[in-house]
């Protein structure tokens, strides 16, 4: 199973993580892994995912989960597993 | 599983430090399209390159999307034009239709440059290879996205002097001719020794006769990268130094790797290599000089660079190596001057000169690249210029290259603009004493010997 990262950072404020996920459960998109850490008074959260039974694209939903950022005023960005495992595991 | 610190490492890389893939560069070959009619030579060229392209840009922008790290080019490159036109073209305007053929094809499947109006005379010119490069400044007059190339020695053959005068003139000719397009003709003008078939770089790449029918060959970048790194162990000894270039060098390359393997995939391509250049644009900390400062220089230039230029070029070599399934093309530090912020301002405060960047080029590759020069140096000069630089490459068994731009009505200290990844460069003096005589010698210079290397 291909897994996807899904990234947030910005400034901390109430609700991202709910606004993030309200979006994932109606895209059906599964909830695999969430990590959260606050980095100089920014908030940096990693989720890893299952996208596979999304009904939208691969290039819908990151495009989506960016616009969803800009309203909440955090950077959302959705990436594809490999490039992590590729780049740091040998 | 993946964890934090490292997604967030990979990301602050290409949002901080200009971590990107420079191209993904298709090879076509176009040996089944050769013709004795020039009509239809062109229209099967053209025919290829669509069948075999059509989805390399949306193919790109998908991976690009999906993986999170910007591909900044796609590019096509092509079999040495000189081979494929030899059987149809009776004049050089023949060869400069050809020239137009790919710029239409390279716009209609929207890559930025296309690679392979070349010829490889390392030894001899055939009558269609002579013809061929002299319209190359009329190809490159007519034509945006064209890229010229010409092979003129190698350590197995020697230099062909002949070609080494020829091109000379021809540079000349194509800064005349280009002149009000801000001399960007010479800037798409590489001349070679030792040039690879697998280089996926621009302007040099063209597709070998030694290729397959059609391959993926991907460039990887991020000098901003190892800068970055480099900041965090400054006064470290050189072996933390060293471990540190390689480690960076070997994340930079699996994202090329990655890259290459899905492109080869979706596009149904083999994979062919995966070039390990260091490769500066004029972005503000995307520079090879950086790095070089880093290490500990005043300024690019200062005594040291060539030392500090060529452990980072190994380094590189060493961390890509393992990185990549296959590793080929041009694989090197780029020292290009006017793409890269650091050797501009170093020209500019009096640090660096051509012949320190020709000693550069022994321990890295690929040449003198990117440098504009007064516009009133001779042909012969420029020639001259070629024949050090392809001697270097022919006897330490590399690829070396020149890429030089006479511009004209400038002079040494003013500033020239090529505009976008091609950025701007100051004129740079050269040494006019003559070497006429030399040049106008005519032949070639024999092979080197490949013992007692000293």
């Amino acid at each position: 199973m291909k897994k996807t990262v899904i990234t947030v950072v910005g400034k901390d404020t109430v609700g991202i993580i709910a606004k993030v996920c309200t979006y994932l459960a109606e895209n059906n998109v599964n909830i695999l892994d969430i990590s959260q850490t606050i980095v100089q008074d920014y908030f940096n959260m990693m989720m890893i995912v299952d996208a596979n039974k999304a009904e939208k694209k691969f290039g819908q939903l990151s495009d989506e989960m960016a616009a969803l950022g800009d309203q909440i005023g955090v950077q959302i960005k959705m990436q594809s597993e490999d490039i992590f495992n590729i780049m740091h595991r040998v | 599983m993946i964890n934090l610190f490292e997604v967030k490492e990979t990301n602050d890389m290409v949002e901080h430090e200009n971590l990107d893939v420079r191209t993904i560069t298709m090879g076509i070959s176009l040996l089944d399209c050769i013709d004795s009619d020039i009509d239809k030579l062109n229209e099967k060229i053209y025919n290829k390159i669509i069948s075999k392209a059509k989805n390399l840009v949306a193919t790109g922008n998908e991976i690009e999307k999906e993986i999170g790290i910007p591909i900044v080019n796609k590019r096509i490159s092509v079999t040495p034009i000189g081979l494929v036109g030899a059987s149809a073209c009776k004049s050089s305007d023949d060869f400069v239709s050809i020239a137009k053929t790919l710029d239409k094809a390279a716009k209609e499947v929207g890559v930025n440059f296309i690679g392979g109006y070349s010829c490889l005379v390392s030894k001899g010119m055939t009558p269609a290879e002579e013809m061929m490069i002299r319209s190359i400044p009329k190809a490159l007059a007519c034509t945006d996205r064209v890229c010229s190339s010409v092979n003129v020695g190698s350590t197995k053959t020697g230099l062909n002097m002949d070609a080494v005068k020829l091109m000379g003139e021809v540079i000349v000719e194509t800064d005349e001719i280009t002149k009000d397009a801000a001399c960007l003709g010479c800037a798409k003008l590489v001349v070679f020794c030792n040039a690879p078939d697998d280089n996926p770089f621009m302007a040099g790449a063209f597709h070998g006769v030694t290729e397959a029918d059609c391959i993926i060959n991907v460039g990887v970048s991020g000098p901003g990268v190892v800068k970055n790194a480099l900041s965090k162990v400054r006064g470290k000894n050189f072996e933390v130094l060293c471990e540190t270039i390689k480690k960076t060098a070997f994340k930079v390359t699996r994202v090329g790797q990655l890259v290459a393997q899905e492109a080869s995939k979706r596009l149904g391509v083999p994979f062919g290599i995966i070039d390990l250049s260091l490769a500066p644009t004029p972005a503000v900390g995307d520079s090879v000089a950086e790095i070089l400062e880093e290490i500990g220089l005043e300024r690019v230039g200062a005594p040291g660079t060539t030392a500090a230029l060529a452990l980072l070029n190994d380094q590189v070599k060493k961390g890509g190596v393992m990185a990549s399934s296959y590793v080929g093309g041009l694989s090197g530090a780029f020292i290009p001057v006017s793409e890269d912020q650091g050797m501009i301002d170093a020209v500019n405060v009096g640090a660096l000169t051509l012949e320190k960047l020709e000693a550069m080029t022994c321990v890295c590759s690929v040449g003198l690249d990117m440098i504009a020069i007064p516009g009133d140096t001779k042909a012969t000069t420029i020639s001259g210029i070629i024949a050090d630089e392809a001697a270097i490459g022919m006897i330490n068994q590399k690829t070396t290259a020149v890429r030089i731009i006479p511009v004209p009505g400038k002079k040494v200290g003013e500033m020239v603009e090529f505009g976008g990844l091609l950025g701007y460069a100051p004129v740079m003096p050269v040494n006019n004493f003559s070497c006429d005589a030399f040049v106008n010698r005519g032949g070639r210079i024999p092979a080197p010997i490949h013992s007692f290397k000293n």
